[in-house]
């Protein structure tokens, strides 16, 4: 979303969805995996009539919920989206006064960019990469984007943008697809009706639609319908990622990710361009957008972290972070790439069980033998943690996919640090609308269980403690890190890692910065993650009073728009609704016609006001130049239908590709996969003549995740108690299986072995004249708990997308038989 | 008192069985793990230590249209005239002022007539306590003031609580608003049956399709019986039904001792 928006996040909230009139949900199960999202939906139909849309491979507990519903073959989304896209020009749903002002739609690109049968200009056959300088906008002398708001010239976003879709017609689509023709036109018609500029359609996504090699392009190609039916930054609108856990929100915001330091900030490598601190931010921080105070977060940030340590003379101690190496790549398929060569000694495990939630799980498992030590932390021994027993090598045929081993064969030390529950510490998480919400403890940890907080501030103590005495100065960066106290007492309390994480003044270091606008470059001020700037306040007693704790259940909103503004605190600056700025016309003053209700914000003569906080800036008159710039965010100021260079490394325009293990060629292009994914097992590629299904995974409401949890609460083991595969009546007939059989799916990784759900849910794809099947496997399973079961990721690929490098889950190709 | 009934909603159930855990916490009833059959509703029925299941049933009528998936929860119907308070000889079901059907542990003999003689077979045997079970409407949360545990965790809002003359308020608007926008068929169910139901149902279909009985009947030979039978309880009995259908029942009615029993429990 970042290359669309400015910002890598779901843009409007849980409650804002009971604004909606049309409600898309397309590569999520939400019913299944975020059912709370349904109390809302379920509101916006009961109070506005909204409608409900399901796009699924198969006929899910949200299908049911759903108005309507369209099978889509998995892999297929850009496709289908595609054709809406060409549905939106052809009928000209599109929102165009807000095209006009708040997209890129009328920048003019540059002379040489270009598009032919599957690729982009600037691709490198021989790399497998593009150079893509030559997706970019023509600017005039002084560096300012040339428009032409007329929307005719040959050259502008708007119109190569619709030459692009021209290809994308209702039957080379569902030719694709294997959508039924009349489901698919109803679903065009039924959402693109959210163009009215009374109207507002939202859509929701999850890991369906990222967990493929084009997943990027896939939220892309949302993003750009959205923009161009004017429901982003609107309430009832945006473009909803719906998180998979919980707290991975704040996971990335925290920068649980290779490529990035806490707050989005690029992290910093080797490359010559990052040599000093200097160089860094010329080179990271853009000319124009509100990223231009970037050198603010950076140098707070190192002020957070390195404290006294970190001076103007040596560039902030900019020297002691870890640079990582500008040609690897650090994401989790690399890193069991890596592990599995020898290259890794340890790892540290945290509430993740690669075992059974890795993709290619056989090879990760093979993987962590090469191990020295492993640290893994959890509630229960997971898969993970058991790597190395006599089960875990257990495979339902011999088959001589995976050598086995025996715990003999392992030299791996194994510790097992035994992690306090949710309820059992106090501590914050932000949502997927981006609310940071504090809970208390409920209970005292079992036994010797201690919080994860407790775990990784004793391991800093130590290693600091282990390094005090060196004179070593590559030690430096360990022995100058500030780390805590974080209160008095040995527990770390919540609050004083909240206050670093929100930032303090340096002569004052109980004063938390009110805001990031009053971030400094000087050093005077500290902050672990701008974006949470501003979420510590002091009440009047002069006590630190932490926004995520409050719970006021008084909706703020003058017309019921459910902001809830001082329940708990969210990034940015409390703004409920990301790109609030298009809540309301160019002129700052007049709602959307017919939309009075759902106007954020508003210029009163002489400063904006609203019930919600402004995502803008503030300082700005509506016809003052930049005034209208809605996506503060991004150097355009617009919402991008164009993704210019630098911004994603597959294309400015989503293009359809089929997945990397698929029964078709692509019939859009001659260019069949993603031109510029990494391929790390060329020879663990399945062709269709020996595993002709398409295979996909998923969740169910019961378990969460890997399981670990889950797994090991009987009453949800009773409720999902083994691990099963759903597929066809009609497969089911052709492979003689029953219902309730046991199955042995295989691909070319690995065979698991499942219970038959023969479901009228699922239904054969017609593409390309050919009837191709698809199952589905629910991948919670693994063998430890209650509810024991094969890993569904035994079978899925060792492949990712071409930006983020997420796992492609959800589309590859096996076999299936009666076990 | 007024009726206080639990209305159930299935155009806004997402069968998230939120319900039936929260069911098993409040009454603290272990899990009974099933192997999978083939079907998300793992329990085929209701156990001794399940007092709610949800039913998933599929349905297609018309091959070119969308497959149905209907969902049900399914649980004791606290009948405004109940056939097992009816049959029970040790009297151990008594009726609420508002409306709940209340079992009472302690007076039960594990006989299981009333599993016989309940129109949705809903009271359970409960091996290791050789008693009978079911749903109890949540009687000590309710008359706290509170609402039933399942009723509290929905995320939806289809399941809710309250005055039952409000709650069928609401359920004909709800019907007709739902007969209007693409459920012809639309139903309540609870307001008629057995001379009403102390658990509506709002149904997008007709009863059959939730698997529920479109007319349900206690069948007759069940009150005379008990009529018959109930005067003798303590003697005579077992020589008189010696080798009818329900002598093993009398037999243990008299006897009211602890004997294994097959029947019933799915432990
Ligand atoms: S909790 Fe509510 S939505 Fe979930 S299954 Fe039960 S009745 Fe349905
Ligand atoms: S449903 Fe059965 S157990 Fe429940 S009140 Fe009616 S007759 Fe009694
Ligand atoms: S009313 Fe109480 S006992 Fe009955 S199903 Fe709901 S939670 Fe269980």
């Amino acid at each position: 979303m970042s290359p669309s928006f400015g910002r890598g996040a779901m843009t409007n909230h849980v409650v804002d969805l009971k604004n909606t009139d049309y409600a898309l949900i397309m590569g999520s199960n939400a019913a299944e995996n975020h059912p709370i999202t349904m109390k809302w939906l379920t509101k916006a139909r009961l109070e506005r009539g909204a409608k409900i849309i399901h796009v699924d491979p198969r006929f899910t507990r949200t299908s049911q919920i759903a108005d309507l519903y369209a099978p889509l073959r998995s892999g297929t989304d850009i496709a289908f989206l595609g054709g809406m896209i060409k549905y939106i020009f052809d009928n000209k749903r599109y929102h165009k006064e807000y095209v006009v002002n708040y997209t890129d739609a009328s920048f003019i690109v540059k002379e040489g960019f270009d598009f032919h049968d599957g690729l982009f200009s600037g691709y490198d056959p021989a790399k497998g990469q593009y150079d893509n300088s030559s997706w970019d906008y023509e600017v005039d002398a002084e560096g300012k984007f040339i428009t032409d708001p007329t929307l005719e010239h040959p050259r502008c976003v708007f119109q190569l943008m619709k030459k692009h879709y021209s290809r994308y017609d209702i039957d080379s689509v569902c030719n694709i697809t294997g959508t039924p023709k009349n489901k698919y036109l109803q679903v065009l018609d039924m959402f693109t009706q959210s163009s009215a500029p009374n109207k507002i359609g939202n859509i929701m996504y999850a890991m369906g639609t990222t967990q493929h090699t084009v997943g990027t392009q896939n939220v892309r190609s949302y993003a750009v319908i959205q923009l161009l039916l004017g429901n982003m930054g609107r309430p009832g609108g945006g473009v909803n990622a719906l998180r998979g856990e919980n707290n991975v929100q704040g996971s990335t915001d925290q920068a649980l990710l290779f490529h990035i330091i806490p707050g989005y900030i690029t992290s910093p490598s080797n490359s010559p361009a990052h040599k000093t601190l200097d160089a860094f931010l010329a080179k990271e921080t853009p000319k124009t957008g509100f990223k231009v105070n970037q050198p603010k977060w950076v140098v707070s940030l190192l002020k957070a972290w390195y404290g006294d340590a970190a001076t103007p003379a040596n560039d902030f101690a900019y020297h002691y972070l870890p640079k990582r190496d500008v040609n690897k790549n650090y994401s989790h398929i690399a890193m069991f790439e890596a592990m599995h060569r020898g290259e890794i000694d340890g790892l540290f495990i945290w509430g993740g069980n690669p075992v059974v939630g890795g993709p290619h799980a056989n090879k990760e498992q093979e993987a962590m033998c090469n191990l020295k030590w492993l640290v893994a932390a959890d509630l229960w021994l997971t898969e993970s943690a058991d790597f190395w027993t006599y089960q875990a090598w257990e495979r339902p045929a011999s088959e001589t996919k995976v050598k086995k081993r025996t715990p003999a064969d392992i030299k791996t030390e194994v510790f097992f640090l035994p992690a306090a529950a949710v309820y059992e510490k106090e501590g914050t998480a932000a949502n997927t609308g981006r609310w940071v919400q504090y809970r208390g403890k409920a209970a005292e940890p079992v036994g010797d269980s201690r919080p994860d907080l407790w775990f990784i501030y004793e391991i800093g103590k130590r290693i600091q403690a282990a390094y005090a005495n060196s004179k070593d100065p590559k030690d430096e960066p360990i022995k100058n890190m500030t780390w805590g106290p974080y209160g008095s007492d040995h527990e770390p309390d919540v609050v004083e890692v909240g206050l670093e994480m929100n930032g303090y003044y340096v002569d004052d270091p109980r004063k938390p910065v009110p805001g990031f606008p009053k971030l400094a470059a000087d050093g005077s001020t500290a902050c672990g993650n701008w974006i949470y700037c501003g979420q510590m306040t002091t009440k009047a007693n002069g006590d630190l009073d932490y926004k995520p704790m409050w719970r006021d259940n008084k909706d703020n909103s003058k017309t019921g728009l459910g902001l809830y503004s001082n329940w708990a605190w969210c990034w940015p600056v409390n703004r409920r609704v990301l790109y609030n700025r298009c809540s309301v016309q160019p002129d700052g003053v007049t709602p959307w016609p017919g939309d009075e209700k759902r106007q954020l914000i508003g210029w009163a003569l002489d400063k904006w006001v609203g019930d919600d906080v402004p995502d803008f800036n503030t300082s700005l008159a509506p016809d003052a130049p930049g005034g209208i710039n809605p996506f503060i965010m991004r150097p355009e100021g617009k919402g991008c239908l164009f993704a210019a260079k630098g911004s994603t490394k597959d294309g400015p325009f989503p293009e359809h590709y089929e997945p990397w293990e698929s029964p078709f060629p692509n019939l859009m292009s001659k260019q069949d996969k993603n031109p510029a994914v990494k391929v790390w097992e060329p020879d663990k590629q399945a062709t269709p003549d020996k595993y002709p299904i398409i295979g996909t995974t998923y969740r169910v409401v019961e378990h969460w995740q890997t399981g670990a949890l889950t797994r090991n609460l009987p009453w949800l083991a009773e409720l999902m108690p083994d691990m099963f595969v759903e597929m066809s009546e009609q497969l089911a007939k052709i492979k003689g299986i029953r219902n309730g059989d046991k199955v042995i799916i295989t691909t070319i990784r690995g065979d698991v072995e499942a219970v038959a759900c023969v479901t009228k849910r699922f239904k054969p794809f017609v593409v390309g004249g050919r009837t191709v099947h698809q199952i589905g496997t629910v991948w919670h399973f693994g063998f430890k708990g209650y509810a024991k079961g094969d890993p569904a990721n035994r079978l899925t690929p060792h492949i990712g997308d071409a930006n983020t490098m997420i796992p492609e889950y959800k589309a590859w190709l096996c076999d299936v038989r009666r076990a | 008192m007024a009726l206080k009934t639990n209305l159930y909603d299935v155009s806004k159930c997402t069968a998230c069985r939120g319900c039936i855990i929260a069911c098993k916490d409040w009454n603290q009833l272990p899990a009974v793990i099933e192997p999978f059959k083939g079907n998300y509703c793992t329990h085929e029925d209701t156990n001794g230590d399940t007092f709610t299941i949800m039913r998933f049933m599929e349905y297609e009528e018309d091959p070119a249209d969308d497959v149905k998936w209907h969902f049900l929860k399914y649980q004791c119907m606290h009948c405004l005239d109940p056939a097992c308070m009816k049959v029970c000889p040790r009297h151990a079901y008594t009726k609420t002022d508002w409306g709940a059907t209340f079992h009472d542990p302690e007076k039960c003999v594990g006989c299981q007539y009333c599993t016989y003689a309940c129109p949705f077979h809903i009271p359970k045997y409960r091996k290791r306590e050789d008693k009978i079970t079911k749903c109890t409407l949540c009687v000590e949360r309710v008359e706290a003031g509170l609402t039933p545990a399942c009723t509290r965790t929905c995320p939806t809002g289809a399941l809710s609580f309250g005055d039952r003359h409000e709650l069928l308020d609401y359920a004909e608007e709800r019907v007709k608003f739902l007969r209007a926008n693409g459920f012809p068929n639309a139903t309540i169910y609870g307001k008629l049956e057995l001379g009403g139901l102390n658990k509506l149902y709002i149904l997008t279909d007709t009863p059959d399709k939730f698997g529920l009985p479109i007319d349900p009947k206690v069948s007759s030979t069940i009150p005379a019986w008990k009529d018959w039978i109930q005067p003798y309880v303590g003697w005579l009995i077992p020589l008189a039904l010696a080798g009818s259908a329900f002598s093993f029942v009398t037999t243990r009615i008299l006897a009211g001792k602890h004997e294994e029993h097959a029947e019933g429990g799915h432990e």
